[in-house]
């Protein structure tokens, strides 16, 4: 499987369909319905549209959390819908970083802890897992918040000790979904000035947000209504 | 590895008492296995060094009690058993090998400036047999020695060792050794036999039992014994030789048909099988209650671990995440509940040592925590733990990752 001129994700009539009720009575949903896309290796993507629209839906399906009913997702060229669960285990160690709403930060770990956990699974020594960790919090401005726990830091620093674990095993995908929806008008700003720097690093970013100024900072928006891509717009 | 234990222990401690709670029915199970051994352990070590000490299918006539008008007598005061009365049953009775009749008396031993009070036993040569006697210096007495009432005398290793001195027991040998004033010569030093019910068996001298009764024993009658140790020639014999000498006596005596017999006929192999048997009964009974409380403290686990999962959906869902496979999920969970019931075995081992050291101390039974005791709770807290634990960690890793994620 060739990887085609740097298209690092390629979805091709991707479809997922919820099931609610039993027997006679069942109601299909169509979260996705034949979406086509694909993004190459380096952009900076906003997945758009209001609640229902099937961006979240999508995103899952691009982090490998969920399985499509039907369609390809190839990633790096290569069909997700294949492979076992170890496999997408180690996609989502070594090739996706993720970044929550919510942040999902262990409450009982300290902020390197967190950021370390990656690599733990990655199966890295200690000593180097704890040097990459703090490097990785020095990337994200928090080196200095290192031994903090996650309820002694304010919502913003919260949201970079998720970045830094998403940093931490060098994936070249973050993945981010609705990163400001928690913090303020200043916070956001802040976080996505940095997810911004990390895309001109040459990292590949893509963002799922209802808010317009967030989608702002990225080069390309995706427009999803009713489970379809609805537009695709480039910027300069 | 490292780090999964790290995470098992912190997610542990974070609820501590219920993770000691959980622990609880582990420790009982394990607790009580330990005690159930030590117990039976110690049980047939006694008995093993009873057995040792008394021979193989002996028998022991004793003088009976007496009855006078309706007033039962203690043991001893009926009438007395002579040596006749022992040779006869050595001769008379088919099924009995030998027998060994005996007369003792509390004596002041006194060599040289050295003195030791202690038991000093007449015997017949029998009694090497029947009572498992070996020689550890010099030799036994001979018949002749019996027959002639000659004053020599064996001494046991305790008497030995007090007279001359640790380790030079050997130079005991030919010396003149003065019991109650009266001088023998030691021909032999008896092997050491240990302890039984805490009497200490080698603390003893014995002298040919025509000697001891003509100089050293006081009695009503010329030829009285304190007791007759009888061998029988096999295991299935006993009750044969019992019937053979209760008639046998009865008729020396001319005891009227319907009247009680006037000595006692105690068949010790008997009485400690029959001992052996009823702690074997404790031991199965006290190891129903152990499996119980391991089942139970098993399903303890179980439970709390399912719970745990169901608390910890959503740190799955991270875990997934960021790339755990399923296999370190159930790894996960299934060290949490090992530790829980290593750990509970753990305790539960030490709860039993103390047990059983209590047991000894204030019930007064001998108990011996055994290695294999110990090996046999670790490996089953070990098995309940993976057993039990294994569903809940089985079921943490089948979650979806996006299922996992979207739980509160």
């Amino acid at each position: 499987m060739e990887q085609t001129d740097g298209e690092i994700i390629e979805v091709i009539n991707l479809t997922k369909i919820y099931y609610s009720g039993t027997g006679s009575d069942v109601v299909e949903l169509h979260a996705l319905n034949e979406v086509n896309f694909s993004i190459k290796k380096g952009e900076s993507v906003s997945i758009m549209g209001p609640s229902g629209s099937g961006k979240s839906t999508a995103m899952n399906m691009l982090g490998c959390l969920d399985s499509p009913t039907s369609g390809i997702y190839k990633l790096s060229g290569k069909d997700v819908s294949k492979m076992s669960s170890d496999t997408l285990a180690d996609l989502r160690n070594r090739t996706l970083g993720f970044v929550f709403q919510g942040f999902n930060l262990l409450p009982r770990y300290n902020a390197v802890e967190n950021v370390e956990l990656p690599l733990v699974y990655a199966g890295v020594a200690s000593k180097e897992r704890r040097a990459r960790a703090f490097h990785s919090l020095e990337r994200v401005g928090l080196s200095n918040r290192a031994k903090h726990r996650p309820n002694q830091m304010s919502g913003g620093q919260q949201q970079r000790v998720a970045i830094a674990r998403a940093l931490v095993g060098d994936a070249p995908i973050i993945l981010a979904d609705e990163p400001t929806g928690n913090l303020d008008t200043k916070t956001s700003h802040e976080i996505m000035n940095l997810l911004t720097e990390l895309n001109n690093e040459g990292k590949t970013v893509i963002i799922v947000t209802h808010e317009p100024d967030i989608a702002e900072y990225t080069k390309r928006v995706l427009h999803f209504r009713d489970g379809k891509l609805e537009s695709d717009e480039r910027k300069g | 590895m490292f780090e999964t234990f790290k995470t098992a222990m912190l997610s542990l401690l974070a609820n501590k008492s219920r993770s000691m709670l959980t622990m609880l029915g582990v420790l009982i199970g394990v607790a009580a296995v330990i005690t159930m051994i030590a117990v039976g352990t110690g049980a047939s070590r006694q008995m093993e060094s009873i057995m040792s000490g008394i021979g193989s299918n002996v028998i022991m006539l004793m003088p009976g009690s007496n009855r006078q008008g309706g007033i039962q007598l203690g043991s001893g005061s009926g009438r007395q058993i002579t040596y006749a009365d022992a040779m006869a049953i050595k001769n008379e009775c088919p099924s009995v090998l030998e027998v060994s009749p005996m007369v003792s008396s509390f004596t002041q031993v006194v060599l040289g400036n050295q003195n030791w009070a202690t038991q000093t036993q007449g015997v017949t040569t029998g009694a090497f047999s029947v009572n498992v006697w070996n020689i550890a210096e010099g030799s036994f007495f001979s018949e002749a020695d019996v027959r002639g009432a000659t004053k020599v005398c064996l001494l046991g290793s305790t008497v030995a060792t007090n007279l001359m001195g640790e380790g030079n027991e050997a130079g005991a040998i030919g010396q003149s050794i003065r019991i109650n004033k009266v001088p023998f010569e030691v021909v032999g030093v008896l092997a050491p036999k240990g302890a039984q019910f805490g009497n200490d068996q080698d603390d003893v001298v014995m002298v040919p039992i025509t000697t001891a009764m003509r100089r050293l024993v006081r009695s009503q009658i010329a030829d009285q014994v304190r007791n007759v140790s009888i061998q029988v020639i096999n295991a299935d014999s006993v009750t044969a030789a019992m019937n053979e000498v209760t008639a046998l006596m009865r008729q020396r005596r001319g005891t009227a048909e319907g009247r009680d017999d006037e000595f006692t006929i105690r068949n010790l192999a008997q009485m400690i099988e029959s001992a052996r048997q009823s702690s074997q009964v404790m031991a199965l009974l006290l190891g129903a209650v152990a499996s119980v409380s391991l089942l139970v403290g098993g399903i303890g686990i179980m439970n709390i671990m399912l719970v745990s999962v169901t608390e910890r959906t959503r740190e799955i869902g991270i875990r997934m995440a960021i790339g755990a496979r399923r296999g370190d999920i159930r790894f996960q969970f299934l060290l949490e509940a090992m530790i829980l019931s290593l750990l509970g075995g753990a305790i539960g081992i030490l709860s039993g040592f103390g047990i059983s050291q209590a047991i000894t101390k204030f019930l007064g039974w001998q108990t011996e925590v055994s290695i294999y005791s110990i090996i046999i709770s670790a490996g089953f807290s070990g098995i309940v733990g993976i057993f039990f634990g294994f569903y809940p960690a089985w079921k943490a890793s089948l979650l979806r990752p996006i299922d996992a994620l979207r739980a509160d």
